[in-house]
């Protein structure tokens, strides 16, 4: 074992007979792989088999359900940075990371999924536990690849992991078939480096850099909006020294949270449906608006006719297909976000827009008064999701990496949760997956370690992945789960409130005892009801040194606002039910 | 406004590149009208030719899907002004008819088709042009009952004096070099 691992390190370019599997694991370790989350499976044993001596250079985490390790392997490239990576076995295993795979694809979160696939030889038969996995996963994988023959695994390897990490990045599925497992092959890593029909970044326009510069000087009202390319291009500081010298107030979408500290005198907060009143209105008061590394989703935008019309809009951008394919631009500056913006600074004037910004901080306190008041220091007995969720962040020193699982819960935390460190929030954008909070959470803290890992979910989603309790248990994972509990699907039942006259149609759900059901994997837990217990119950959850489970009963029937309704204009950003 | 398109891909001769770029339109419902794929000029490039009758907006979109793909080189749209294009058509028709009267000669000229094979029971005519072209001829033969009829997908090339392939390769190869002379 050492003699050959000592070969390959010395020798990088000369080949050494292996099989398929090791050959598999060894390309992995060689792309700096540490972390595996996964469920075996019979089309899978032997990469199984070679991992089993690997153990000192990968962890593998096996979890309870193949959905949970792709929301595992998200949770962890999100806040690592690096390629997340699963493995599941052919037919059910397979199709069970589906829902993961497209979650990461309209996330942009790179992955690497191994799926074994019944012999080359059955495929097309319908073979046990066989399914077309590469067809399946076409539509939601930046590139897939079926593995035939033993020759092709080191290559195919790198190529996924330069095809997820690059450019705009994505999920990649390699389908390995059990033959090519088996078979031998002569082993030696490169890297890949490029691919002739694939560009991940095009280089700077300089002519639209320039007239991108041109339009900001000459601005009166520029107002910025980001999105989760500052954080999958690190450009965390760039975005803060271009806005801090030329003074433009800057929102983030829902997955741009936490690239910039949300003390920031310029951070406005976040835009889109249930984002914050300030950057939704003034989306269409500016007359300039920068838009780096997002892609107006119809959540952010509410109705595109009437969004920033009156806006010059410069959009900064690494993937051409999303130029103007929802909001028309007048710059386009094709290009990653750290890069550009280094280069944007350097051409903008040094200015205060005091004014413009006062006109933000009039309209926060807007809503601080009609809204937030209420969410944070509520006067009625209930407890809100919002005090509880600001209460977490407030006893971590806003350090803690924060997951959500989707829906009240989520936007709760997307609104109150404060952070100023960058990656450390975890939610599912564009799919809105529940049960990705739980998953996502253990991948999470596999991703960071070092840091406190909080989970905010529903009861309805928590009870989508709730079988991951066994995997936190398993591996003793210290991440504190905080269940906020309305006895509802929360945010399906406020639309029902307020759009479909209060007809309740199946989104009251009972829960198990969850501090007993965490009890049984060995996980301790306690629930709250009332407001004078919460800070000492979330200290415990937080002190505690291993998992925890803290379920919190909230009021039963609150709302989520500010809130634009579906299609509306961002201008109709409602802060109360009164307004509808 | 609705119109038809010539959409051309250019990609490595891969497995599953059709599947990836045919759901690209499922996605959007948007029906393909023809299609057409072959090796390219260049070894180891695919050429596919789709027409659509769609608003351009949505073809120009659908163009940046393709393009997207990892293995696709490059595409490109035109509308039917832009390229010079044609279509192949067979037609099998009774030999009796072409017997019993000279009308079915006389189209054959008249249409430039030609005959590709004759038996004792039936008669192959080819025919090359625009659709409008080739239906003219199905219509007039089929007074004399055609027994069988095919029509290829279009194939089309661009009125300008270069291969836009090759052009491409060459700023690609550029830009590969200026992004490895950036990074040392």
């Amino acid at each position: 074992m050492t003699t050959k691992n000592e070969k390959i390190k010395n020798n990088p370019k000369e080949t050494i007979e292996m099989s398929g599997s090791e050959a598999m694991v060894r390309s992995l370790v060689a792309e700096g792989v540490d972390t595996i989350f996964g469920y075996p499976g019979g089309a899978i044993m032997p990469i199984y088999d070679a991992l089993y001596d690997f153990g000192h250079a990968v962890k593998h985490v096996l979890v309870r359900h193949e959905q949970g390790a792709v929301h595992a392997a998200q949770g962890y490239a999100r806040v690592s940075g690096k390629v997340g990576v699963c493995f599941a076995t052919s037919g059910p295993g397979a199709t069970n990371l589906i829902t993961g795979i497209a979650d990461a694809m309209i996330d942009s979160t790179p992955l690497v999924c191994v799926t074994g696939q019944v012999t080359s030889g059955l495929l097309g038969t319908d073979a046990f536990q066989e399914s077309d996995v590469i067809g399946i996963s076409m539509p939601v994988t930046k590139w897939n690849y079926q593995i035939t023959s033993p020759d092709e695994i080191p290559e195919a390897i790198a190529k996924a992991f330069y095809i997820a990490s690059t450019g705009r990045p994505g999920p990649v599925l390699l389908d390995i078939t059990k033959d090519a497992q088996f078979g031998k092959l002569q082993f030696a890593y490169e890297k890949c480096t490029k691919i002739r029909s694939y560009v991940p970044e095009f280089p700077t326009d300089k002519k639209h850099l320039k007239k991108a510069a041109d339009l900001i000087n000459a601005a009166k009202k520029p107002y910025l909006i980001y999105g989760q390319g500052i954080l999958l291009s690190g450009a965390e500081k760039e975005l803060l020294h271009f806005i801090e010298k030329t003074g433009i107030p800057a929102a983030s979408t829902l997955l741009g949270i936490s690239a910039l500290d949300s003390d920031h005198p310029l951070n406005m907060g976040m835009l889109g449906m249930h984002g914050n009143y300030a950057p939704n209105i003034k989306t269409n008061e500016c007359d300039v608006l920068i838009a780096i590394g997002m892609r107006f989703d119809d959540r952010v935008t509410g109705n595109i006719n009437t969004y920033a019309k009156q806006a010059k809009v410069i959009h900064i951008e690494i993937d051409p297909a999303e130029i103007d394919k929802n909001i028309k631009t007048e710059v386009a500056i094709l290009g990653d976000a750290k890069h550009t913006l280094r280069l944007l600074t350097t051409l903008v004037n040094e200015k205060k827009h005091t004014e413009w910004v006062n006109e933000f901080l009039q309209a926060r306190q807007k809503e601080h008064d009609k809204v937030i008041v209420n969410d944070l220091t509520p006067s009625k007995p209930g407890l809100t999701m919002g005090e509880v969720v600001r209460l977490s962040t407030d006893l971590t020193d806003n350090k803690a990496v924060i997951v959500t699982d989707v829906g009240q819960n989520q936007m709760a935390a997307a609104r109150y949760a404060r952070f100023k460190q960058s990656r450390s929030w975890v939610t599912s954008g564009g799919l809105g997956t529940m049960g990705f909070g739980l998953p996502a959470a253990i991948g999470s803290k596999f991703g960071a370690p070092d840091k406190e890992v909080i989970l905010f979910a529903g009861d309805g989603g928590i009870q989508m992945t709730v079988q991951e309790l066994g995997t936190i248990s398993q591996e003793k994972l210290p991440v504190k789960i905080v269940i906020l509990n309305n006895d509802f699907l929360g945010m399906v039942r406020q639309w029902q409130e307020l759009f479909f006259e209060k007809r309740y149609s199946f989104t009251e759900i009972t829960s198990p005892d969850f501090v007993k059901l965490a009890a049984a994997y060995g996980i301790p837990g306690a629930t709250v009801s009332d407001r004078k217990d919460l800070e000492a119950a979330m200290k415990t959850m937080i002190e505690a040194k291993g998992p925890y489970l803290l379920e919190v009963k909230i009021e039963q029937e609150d709302n989520i606002f500010p809130m634009i309704p579906a299609g509306a204009t961002v201008s109709r950003c409602l802060l109360g039910s009164d307004e509808l | 406004m609705k119109q038809e398109y010539i959409i051309s891909a250019y990609s490595e001769n891969h497995i599953g590149l059709l599947n990836r770029i045919t759901i690209i339109f499922t996605r959007r419902k948007v029906n393909i009208e023809s299609l057409t794929v072959s090796e390219s000029a260049l070894a180891g490039i695919s050429k596919f030719t789709i027409v659509v009758n769609e608003e351009k907006e949505k073809v120009v979109n659908i163009v940046k899907q393709i393009e997207k793909l990892i293995e696709v080189l490059k595409a490109f749209y035109h509308t039917n002004e832009e390229m010079i294009f044609q279509e192949i058509a067979l037609y099998k028709v009774p030999t009796q008819a072409l017997m019993e009267s000279d009308q079915i000669e006389k189209m054959i000229r008249s249409h430039n088709a030609r005959i590709l094979e004759i038996t004792k029971e039936y008669t192959v005519i080819e025919k090359t042009g625009h659709k409008e072209e080739t239906q003219a001829l199905f219509d007039g033969l089929n007074q004399f009952g055609v027994l069988q009829f095919i029509r290829s997908g279009r194939i089309a090339i661009t009125r300008s004096p270069i291969e836009r392939l090759s052009e491409f390769l060459r700023e690609r190869d550029a830009l590969f070099a200026k992004m490895e002379a950036k990074v040392k």
